[in-house]
């Protein structure tokens, strides 16, 4: 019974918090900018009118491009359910390792470029082609940080890496200093957030992840926003897993999860701080340095698993 | 106790393998600059350490005397010779950054593998770091072969003198006083020295750029 309550948590909390999160880098970045800013639950807002327009379909639209949405959802949903938010008490997480979340994401990626391409317009095909550009550098990456993570817990599960870093007794991992900076490389590329990718601009020839949902409205949009957000949240949380797990609790009993929650919105707050403060001081990379960009996260996670062999702690 | 600061020294060494990749892939002069400043301050770091561990005196006095040396003074003699060779938004055009930096993946492999049997000899504390600290040697060398401006080229010779320092702390708890002494010396006259050097190649071909060096005679 305590298994399935935690998994309910750690599916109902991405979902309510998500919106949450991208206001809170919202309006940290208006700050930074001296700007006053919409408050936190400007997202919130944004879906509910979203959700009450209607949506409009182009005519060449096939039935990929309304299915897409929901498909989206679902997969960015099941990334967090098996990412250990709040407890690693998780059933879905036995199902699904780190490469398989890996897989998840790429899943999500084919898919909104396929959707992308389907009206036929140049600004969809253009994004999609940036967003596959970005994601095949971006995979890689991505996997040798949670490989160097796999070595330390000896498994590529997500929940027994957590308890390795966590519960075991306190030792400080160089490799995981690499493998941190791979990520933060990684996350800035994948979540379109400044250096790659302008999450705040429209109808630029720079834009990639606005172009891709530029065709859709209505509640499909307000799905791809919610999806965008949950992606968010979802590297957001596997950043707190692997590099400052301590604060998830083992089991989901209420006393424990009167600790973990705090720890979560401490945690997600300081990411929150952190990222907006990156975006406002970096500016946008021009296109042809992604790959540069990627290439360095990808050998500093190389290097990461190297250097766990040669230290061997 | 004694581990956690041992796992401190090892993450110094990392952080110094990250940094030498950071120089690897730095274009601008200046910002490589802070950079071997910032190398410097880890050395003295995991020199405190290691004197902490092993309570070497010694090894406190080459702390304090690379931290004056290599964080502070000869940062700010580079930072001076900047302004006045007037170099000080340079961008430098590499080949490839990627590409170099997979080359540097290469060389740190190499070196681990050529550390592995050496480090298991060692009776040191953290046997670890000699496989790091020849890394970053031989990419600070890596550094001095793909620049083409005179000025990166004496930050990786510098470099590489750090990354050299970092090897005799861990491998044998340091060199012996009068050594180190010479060697800082000596640092502080190559200094001295290439920044001379540096003033003439500027005046007499208005640029820092070597390739002018290649030629005996103007044709």
């Amino acid at each position: 019974m305590t298994k399935v309550f935690s998994q309910f948590i750690s599916i109902v909390t991405p979902i309510l918090l998500a919106p949450m999160l991208l206001g809170w880098v919202n309006q940290v970045r208006a700050w930074l900018a001296n700007r006053s800013g919409a408050g936190i639950f400007q997202p919130y807002r944004m879906l509910h009118k979203l959700f009450n327009k209607d949506s409009v379909m182009a005519s060449t639209a096939s039935p990929l491009f309304r299915f897409v949405p929901y498909l989206m959802f679902g997969c960015m949903l099941l990334a967090n359910a098996i990412i250990p938010t709040l407890s690693t008490d998780l059933p879905l997480a036995s199902a699904a390792d780190a490469i398989a979340l890996v897989g998840l994401f790429a899943l999500a990626r084919i898919f909104i470029s396929l959707a992308a391409m389907d009206i036929g317009t140049a600004f969809g095909t253009m994004g999609a082609r940036r967003e596959m550009l970005v994601g095949f550098l971006a995979e890689p990456a991505l996997l040798t940080v949670l490989f160097s993570a796999s070595l330390i817990g000896q498994s590529t599960s997500l929940t027994t890496i957590v308890e390795a870093v966590a519960h075991k007794h306190f030792a400080i991992y160089p490799s995981l200093v690499f493998a941190g900076m791979a990520f933060i490389l990684v996350f800035l590329a994948e979540n379109s957030r400044v250096p790659v990718d302008n999450p705040a601009t429209h109808l630029e020839l720079t834009m990639i992840h606005e172009a891709l949902i530029l065709e859709y409205s209505g509640r499909h949009l307000a799905l791809m926003e919610w999806t965008a957000s949950l992606k968010l949240f979802a590297y957001s949380t596997l950043g707190i897993a692997l590099f400052l797990p301590w604060g998830i609790a083992q089991k989901a009993t209420p006393s424990s999860l009167l600790v973990a929650l705090p720890s979560l919105a401490l945690k997600l707050t300081l990411i929150g701080v952190v990222l907006a403060v990156v975006e406002t001081f970096s500016a946008k990379l021009r296109i042809f340095r992604v790959p540069e960009f990627l290439a360095t996260a990808f050998l500093l996670g190389v290097i990461g698993m190297l250097t766990h062999i040669l230290l061997g702690t | 106790m004694t581990t956690l600061s041992i796992q401190l020294v090892n993450l110094f060494a990392a952080f110094l393998l990250m940094l030498a990749f950071a120089m690897l892939a730095q274009r601008r002069v200046l910002s490589l600059v802070n950079l071997y400043a910032l190398q410097g301050l880890t050395v003295v770091a995991a020199t405190t350490v290691v004197a902490h561990v092993t309570h070497q005196q010694h090894l406190y006095y080459s702390a304090g005397l690379t931290l004056a040396l290599k964080v502070c003074f000869i940062p700010w003699i580079l930072h001076r010779l900047i302004k006045r060779l007037n170099v000080r938004w340079d961008v430098e055009t590499l080949i490839n950054i990627p590409s170099t930096m997979l080359v540097g993946i290469v060389l740190v492999v190499f070196a681990f593998n050529l550390a592995l049997p050496i480090s298991k000899l060692s009776s040191s504390v953290v046997p670890g770091t000699l496989g790091i600290a020849l890394a970053c040697v031989l990419l600070s060398f890596m550094m001095m072969i793909t620049r083409s401006k005179a000025l990166p080229q004496v930050i990786g010779f510098l470099a590489m003198e750090n990354a050299l320092f970092f090897a005799a702390t861990s491998a044998t708890y340091g060199m012996p006083m009068v050594v180190e002494l010479g060697i800082a010396l000596d640092v502080l006259v190559g200094v001295f020295i290439l920044g001379v050097f540096l003033f003439q190649i500027s005046e007499q071909f208005e640029s820092l750029d070597i390739h002018h060096l290649e030629n005996l005679k103007e044709d």
